[in-house]
């Protein structure tokens, strides 16, 4: 709170000496400040490759005037592997272990979109029980994601045990990933005509609920030692807030939109495997803040446990998971162009496919949520703030820099 | 669908149209009106969320296609307005006036593809490739397997569990051998070929 009326006083000064521009091509996100670094008055430090929270590197470029933030620059480019020109020169199923590798919290998005990109172009159906289970571990893979991002979020704001519970308990997820599709963090799962395979045994359901019981006891916990917490309360509210008319203009979505209260959801606008038969509420907010944010995390987490419990309730229990398709090597895309999106818990992933009928695809790009949020987004919401508080804010937009430079 | 890709032809001439699904339309058009037509979309028709900006390389037409896709949370659908651009001095209006989103994309495209955007905000500051001094690395004439032969070496005192490595080693030397010395007159004609064109 104190260093919010400081920053205040603080713009009040400086505007002072400068004129406004009426400029249509000079927006104030195009405005370049200068800061006369010699005169001691301000100090420039930076914030990162490594931070606490964030999964991967990233770093702010933070000019510092006390300990309040009057510019920040987000320089990326610390992991980036040339994910997208490795694919140009990679068949299509070769391309299935890079895809997974653009977001390690969520690889199965990845692999969802490239698949369903392929579909599209290729015109491939996917058996019915095959779009259920890829729902299944789409569904699963936010409640992973969702939980360690939410212990980011307290550990962020000093609060670690409910990181290390949220760590922990996203390793049982884990678990249960190991059992279904052979790996922990990558799966490789989800390829073109469906699913690799079906579920390991008649048991697998229940041992999925064991889990989701675990989780729901997790959240209480969560809720009484960081959401009624007087400190969290105290840091996080007010903090980072993104005006709803901002949510077009710097491209925002998912959570970070709905805490807005822009009601944007792909599972809902743009239905995509079985989510028009599944029935859930668009969890909308409107403080728009951190704690706001973090708030709706928690009620995303509920949702897909009630998600998941729907799907085992709905799915057909019998069925094949994936059409016979020929052998993989010898795959030729018929030319196209397509764009596929799908919801993950950070916002709106989407995959832009240019085949030319070649073995090869021709183009991918990748569309992640972080892109916009961390790179245009951070650079406004981070002035003002104090340096204290520039960790908890990078988490709260749910940023995953190997989503920005892939 | 039909009647806003309708009503786009009618002010701004779409060169082209292809409806990929009922929610997602492509539509080409002219370099000039392409920054008003995108304008049109937002304001008027209600595209108002710039999903992403991207860029193809063409190179046997000698052409770069710019991609940007707008999506309309009132209708649900995307349009995709495609761009083409002349490969030997591609040069495209910025849109940083209308999303704050979109200079970072045209800082992305200017380093990877080397499309300028005269007049968008730090277009000219390196975003990943930080002291890059070869040619832009997405465009399709940048060999990666080149360029990571040339600048990196394989560590020393680094053995090969390649099965087909150990196999020759161990049963096959003549054969290898034989095959190695094929593949390096084969590779060598190669060059030659290439030199004389």
């Amino acid at each position: 709170m104190k260093s919010k009326e400081l920053s205040e006083t603080i713009e009040i000064n400086q505007q002072t000496p400068t004129k406004t521009i009426l400029n249509p091509w000079q927006p104030f996100w195009a405005e370049q400040k200068e800061f006369d670094l010699k005169s001691g008055k301000y100090l420039k430090i930076w914030h990162g490759p490594q931070h606490p929270g964030v999964t991967g590197n990233m770093a702010l470029e933070l000019t510092l005037q006390g300990d309040v933030v009057v510019d920040c620059k987000t320089h990326v480019g610390y992991l980036h592997r040339g994910f997208e020109k490795l694919m140009e020169r990679r068949k299509f199923i070769q391309c299935f272990p890079i895809v997974c590798r653009i977001c390690v919290p969520e690889p199965d998005y990845n692999e969802y979109l490239f698949a369903a990109a392929v579909e599209e172009l290729a015109g491939i159906q996917v058996p019915e029980r095959g779009q259920w289970i890829r729902t299944l571990v789409l569904e699963m893979i936010r409640l992973a994601s969702l939980t360690m991002g939410l212990g980011g979020q307290a550990g962020a704001f000093g609060l670690v045990p409910v990181g290390q519970w949220g760590v922990a308990h996203r390793d049982f997820i884990l678990d249960l990933f190991e059992e279904l599709t052979g790996g922990r963090i990558y799966h490789m799962y989800i390829i073109p005509g469906g699913v690799r395979q079906d579920f390991p045994d008649d048991e697998f359901p229940h041992r999925v609920e064991l889990v989701l019981q675990k989780l729901e006891k997790l959240i209480l916990d969560i809720e009484k030692l960081m959401f009624n917490n007087a400190v969290f309360k105290a840091r996080t509210k007010g903090l980072g807030k993104i005006p709803a008319e901002w949510v077009e203009l710097f491209g925002i979505t998912g959570t970070n939109a709905r805490a807005a209260g822009v009601p944007i959801d792909v599972r809902k606008d743009n239905p995509y495997l079985v989510y028009e038969q599944l029935d859930f509420e668009m969890i909308l907010g409107s403080a728009s803040d951190v704690y706001e944010r973090s708030l709706l995390r928690k009620e995303e987490i509920l949702n897909s446990i009630n998600l998941i419990r729907q799907i085992f309730k709905k799915m057909p229990n019998k069925g094949e998971v994936r059409i016979k398709l020929p052998n993989v090597l010898h795959w030729k895309v018929p030319a196209g162009e397509t764009y596929v999106r799908a919801e993950t818990s950070r916002g709106e992933m989407g995959y832009y496919m240019v085949t030319d009928g070649s073995e090869y695809p021709r183009r991918v790009h990748v569309r992640g949520a972080s892109y916009t949020h961390a790179m245009a987004l951070l650079e406004q919401l981070a002035v003002g703030v104090s340096i204290a508080d520039v960790a908890g804010l990078m988490v709260s937009l749910q940023t995953c820099p190997p989503e920005i430079e892939r | 669908m039909e009647d806003i890709l309708n009503r786009l032809d009618q002010k701004f001439y779409v060169q082209a149209r292809y409806v990929q699904r009922p929610n997602l339309a492509f539509v080409t058009l002219k370099k000039n009106v392409a920054v008003q037509a995108i304008t049109y979309l937002r304001d008027v028709e209600g595209f108002r969320h710039l999903v992403m900006i991207s860029a193809v390389d063409y190179i046997e037409q000698n052409m770069f296609q710019l991609t940007y896709i707008l999506h309309n949370y009132q209708l649900h659908s995307d349009i995709a307005v495609r761009v083409e651009l002349d490969r030997e001095n591609p040069v495209m209006d910025s849109l940083h006036h209308l999303w704050a989103a979109a200079q970072v994309y045209q800082r992305e495209i200017k380093e990877m593809f080397g499309i300028d955007f005269p007049g968008s905000p730090r277009v000219d500051e390196p975003m990943i490739l930080e002291g890059w001094d070869n040619i832009p690395p997405m465009r399709k004439e940048f060999d990666t397997k080149k360029y990571s032969e040339e600048t990196y070496f394989p560590r020393e005192g680094r053995a090969s569990c390649d099965p087909v490595k150990i196999m020759e080693k161990k049963l096959y030397r003549v054969e290898a051998e034989v095959k190695y010395e094929i593949k390096r007159v084969v590779r060598d004609n190669r060059n030659k070929s290439a030199d004389a064109n």
